[in-house]
């Protein structure tokens, strides 16, 4: 599923990364401890978070996250956005907690053929 | 044997605004390289884990990245407070870190743990109030 029908879906603010929106959403991940997201996302994953200094942007690189998601809310940064950009990973914005955030997303791509739940790589 | 590639990164202990810079380019510099998605992921998740460690903990540091045919090869060491018991330090969720650091994500526990799950092969050696060495090595080849 491609992020930009994920973002008008759910009607997510696009702080950054107006041109990554084609990028494929394999799956998602939540946390905000920066040792569990490097370890265990995948490649693709929409990350969900609280964290919105900066440092997220290098795990995003790092393990080639579709999108950011910072949840409640919660605004970032400006060196967030600024190398966000400069690393061409999307940031996204909704006012909605992660909770619900992540279960709309996880409905919209159990929706989805190309998602397999707990198996993508 | 010949070796592809070669270079030092130099880490400085407590800049976070940096934090993930050498990680990034040593990711860019395997990805140009063409190494393997699994060996990529485990290099940058080893790499990242210890760039943290010496910002979070240590005054400064290296990160030494050289590949050959068969390996990447991460050689990690710092000047800093080092670590007075190895055992505990590997164990996870057992972590020194600030409030400061805790609060930006960081020292969850769970770095050098994810360092080792990570190598085909770990090695660890620190003296106290002088540094901390990590000798990473991750097959190309995989499992």
């Amino acid at each position: 599923m491609k992020l930009r029908h994920l973002v008008e879906r759910l009607d997510l603010g696009v702080l950054c990364g107006e041109d990554k929106l084609g990028n494929e959403v394999s799956g998602g991940y939540v946390g905000d401890l920066l040792s569990d997201v490097m370890a265990n996302s995948s490649k693709g994953n929409i990350w969900i978070t609280r964290q919105s200094h900066q440092n997220i942007v290098a795990v995003a690189s790092l393990r080639e996250h579709a999108a950011i998601i910072l949840a409640l809310g919660k605004k970032p940064d400006d060196d967030t956005i600024e190398k966000a950009t400069r690393e061409g990973i999307p940031v996204l914005a909704t006012d909605r907690p992660g909770f619900e955030i992540a279960g709309q997303i996880y409905a919209l791509l159990s929706n989805d053929r190309s998602f397999r739940a707990g198996t993508e790589s | 044997m010949s070796r592809a590639y070669e270079k030092t990164f130099p880490v400085e202990g407590d800049n976070f605004d940096n934090a993930g810079t050498a990680s990034i380019e040593i990711k860019k510099i395997l990805k140009d390289l063409r190494i393997d998605e699994d060996v990529l992921r485990k290099t940058a998740i080893a790499v990242y884990e210890s760039e943290l460690n010496i910002i979070s903990y240590a005054r400064s540091g290296n990160i030494t990245l050289y590949v050959d045919d068969d390996t990447i090869n991460i050689d990690v060491e710092d000047e800093g407070p080092g670590i007075e018991d190895i055992d505990l330090a590997m164990q996870p969720g057992y972590s020194t870190a600030t409030e400061h650091i805790r609060q930006m994500g960081f020292g969850a526990g769970m770095g050098l743990y994810n360092i080792k799950s990570c190598s085909d092969l770990f090695e660890i050696s620190s003296t106290p109030n002088v540094g901390t060495r990590l000798k990473i090595i991750i097959k190309r080849n995989g499992r």
